[in-house]
């Protein structure tokens, strides 16, 4: 193991001056009040997360510099300035004020990395809209859920995913009233029961008046999955902006010149947060690509593009390093500075790798939906310690904290080395203000002035923090949380299902792989034939990025005397661990 | 083992992955993964399946130019260990 050492940086390491420079200075001086002022307003008063990313730099000295640059396989790069990114998120917003999308009214998108799916998301933010962005990897069910659970009103998607997984479920979404198509191929659409958007965009005026949104008004909706129930909407809201400007120059170090590439897909909030917003708040180029994950692929993107940050996950980084450094050695990134990682721990031997194979080690970062924002990270000026999250950044205390099941309360460990919750002090912009339509959700969250993450972390003597796990059953796959009870649900409509309990089992390159156990009714038996036929049900309801790898079967699932299935037990009967506390076992349930 | 043979083979194995495919509804001229659902794990062990299959080694040099069913099949089949005709 590596993790005893730590990375220290010299002020060679460093090819501009970081913005972060004095920890404990900065982080003393810094209020959210005056990081703020970093932000313009609208013109007349109130914020726009959309007026603050793109039209802000339109009308000035930026309006021809790239916004965004798109690459993909076999079509050739786009790039948009920000003054064209104005106009086609003006003519957006234009399109959905004709058909009579107002203020607070909800934009589902689900769509690849495309231009639409970007100007969309702006364009419905200019409107006034409250945007959620899908993955477009979801399968029909994980969509008809959001969907429903956000009252989605219009749905941007394009005419291969609307015919695969909306157009016939359509009458189980009742709030769904306007679909809007982009052609897959470039082209024009038409599907009853939809509208084609390259029409309606060409039909629209440049010109639009900004919804004069307030920084406390809804403007993005983002999903999470619940460990017992269905996903939480989280909301976050205009000024949320002020946190994504203050982590991107803190934590991204972004500077005027760079170009900028954030690997995260808009479906997850990563690729909202810092794949949209908070690179274009700095005025900085994005490098946007619409391809799957290939190793060649992306050391090439990091080589031709002089990509100067890159903000990527843990899976993408142990797939290059199984690609071997034989590859990575064919390329030069000569204008690569900083390297940054996030969506779950990043193992010490990835952040050594990132140095011997990149020339610069990968520095991982922490926060979540409710967060919007990084709140934990490794910067450019200071030492890593590898396998850590890193230090609080300005604007942000963080606390262990242990909970009293009993009777709610919590205690603030102040002692170093201690394990225990990770709770943040309220207050920072981007704090989620709410799960939708679940105000006792959202209230369990906190105590007193503390939001309690869910993380289970210690915190060394140095100040930083180093992940340990969740405290509930959430699954981290791939950087992306699943919800063990949405994958359960699914697999219950198998006929042949009488009970399913769905954990995370461990995995070199995903972190947590998905594993359902189920137990079968009378009349099915424990065939291979079954477990393929299950496979295949799930993975058509919920998608391959949600369904389970594996599938086992079980004469029955350990609950709980309550009736609850016993994640906890399967799991450690699963990697062989001590089976802890089963006093609430069920009698006779256990297999 | 003939094109026909690699080409049932192939199936064989994505079948595994993504049970839900439905085969004839593939173009195999275009790429792979814009038809058929499948994410990072599920491609690589899509390839490892191959390689268990048809006994081909499969570099992960080589990964790029495995889009289409037809680069595949045409990749395998230049690989397999036939006996000479």
């Amino acid at each position: 193991m590596l993790n005893s050492s730590i990375i220290r940086k010299t002020p060679t390491d460093l090819r501009v001056r970081p913005n972060l420079n004095d920890y404990d200075l900065q982080r003393r001086m810094f209020g959210w009040d005056e990081a703020a002022r970093a932000l313009e307003g609208l013109p007349g008063g109130g914020l726009n997360i959309a007026w603050e990313a793109v039209d802000r730099h339109a009308s000035g000295p930026l309006r021809d510099k790239t916004a965004f640059r798109f690459l993909g396989a076999d079509s050739a790069s786009r790039d948009i300035s920000f003054a064209e990114l104005s106009r086609l998120t003006n003519r957006f917003a234009n399109v959905l004020r004709r058909l009579g999308v107002r203020k607070g009214e909800r934009l589902f998108l689900l769509a690849g990395r495309m231009p639409e799916l970007y100007v969309a998301l702006l364009g419905g933010l200019k409107s006034g809209a409250v945007v959620s962005p899908l993955f477009s990897a979801f399968g029909p069910e994980p969509i008809i859920t959001r969907v429903n659970l956000g009252g989605c009103k219009v749905l941007l998607t394009t005419d291969l995913l609307y015919r695969r997984k909306v157009s016939q479920w359509r009458e189980r979404m009742p709030s769904l009233e306007l679909v809007l198509l982009v052609g897959e191929d470039g082209g024009r659409t038409d599907i009853p029961g939809t509208f084609d958007l390259a029409t309606l965009m060409d039909e629209a005026d440049d010109a639009c008046d900004i919804e004069r949104t307030s920084p406390e008004d809804m403007a993005l909706l983002h999903f999470t999955s619940g460990t017992t129930g269905m996903p939480k909407g989280a909301i976050h809201v205009h000024a949320a902006a002020v946190t994504h400007h203050a982590t991107g120059r803190y934590a991204l170090d972004l500077h005027p010149d760079d170009i900028y590439w954030c690997t995260a897909d808009p479906g997850w909030v990563t690729g909202t947060s810092y794949g949209v917003i908070a690179p274009l708040l700095h005025g900085v180029t994005s490098i946007i690509d619409r391809e799957e994950f290939d190793a060649e692929r992306w050391y090439g993107i990091l080589q031709q593009q002089e990509v100067s940050v890159w903000y990527t996950a843990p899976t993408a980084i142990r797939m290059l390093m199984k690609a071997g450094d034989g590859l990575a050695a064919k390329y030069r990134f000569p204008r690569l500075r900083f390297v940054a990682s996030v969506g779950e721990p990043l193992n010490p031997e990835a952040v050594w790798w990132g140095k011997k194979v990149l020339g610069l080690p990968i520095h991982d970062n922490w926060w979540q939906t409710e967060t919007g924002g990084i709140m934990i990270a490794n910067t450019p000026a200071f030492d890593i310690k590898p396998g850590s999250m890193g230090r609080p950044l300005p604007g942000v205390d963080a606390f262990i904290v242990r909970r009293n099941e009993a009777t709610g309360e919590i205690t603030v460990v102040a002692e170093p080395d201690v394990e225990g919750e990770l709770a943040l002090r309220s207050g920072w912009p981007s704090m989620f203000r709410g799960y939708l339509d679940n105000e006792a959700r959202y209230r369990k969250c906190f105590v007193g002035d503390l939001y309690l993450t869910g993380d289970l972390v210690r915190r060394d003597a140095d100040g930083y923090f180093w992940f340990i796990g969740r405290v509930d059953d959430i699954i981290k796959s791939a950087g992306h949380l699943i919800g063990p009870f949405e994958v359960e649900s699914a697999l219950m409509e198998h006929p042949g299902v009488a009970e399913a309990g769905v954990i995370g089992t461990p995995d070199p390159v995903v972190g947590e792989r998905v594993k359902a156990f189920v137990s079968l009714r009378q009349g099915y038996d424990d065939s291979e034939a079954l477990r393929t036929e299950l496979l295949a049900h799930a993975r058509k309801r919920l998608g391959a990025a949600v369904a389970p790898k594996e599938i086992a079967f079980l004469a029955a699932l350990p609950r709980t005397r309550s009736g609850k299935i016993m994640r906890r037990l399967l799991k450690a009967r699963e990697l062989g661990l001590p089976e802890g506390d089963v006093s609430t076992l069920e009698g006779g349930a256990s297999s | 083992m003939n094109v026909q043979d690699v080409k049932i083979g192939i199936l064989s194995v994505l079948a595994s992955v993504a049970p839900e495919l439905e085969a004839e509804l593939l173009v195999p001229d275009r790429p792979l993964r814009r038809q058929v659902d499948l994410d990072s794990m599920d491609w690589l062990n899509f390839l490892v399946g191959l390689h268990q299959t048809f006994g081909v080694d499969i570099p992960e040099a080589d990964y790029a130019r495995l889009v289409t069913l037809d680069d595949i099949e045409r990749y395998l089949f230049a690989r397999l260990d036939r006996p000479q005709s």
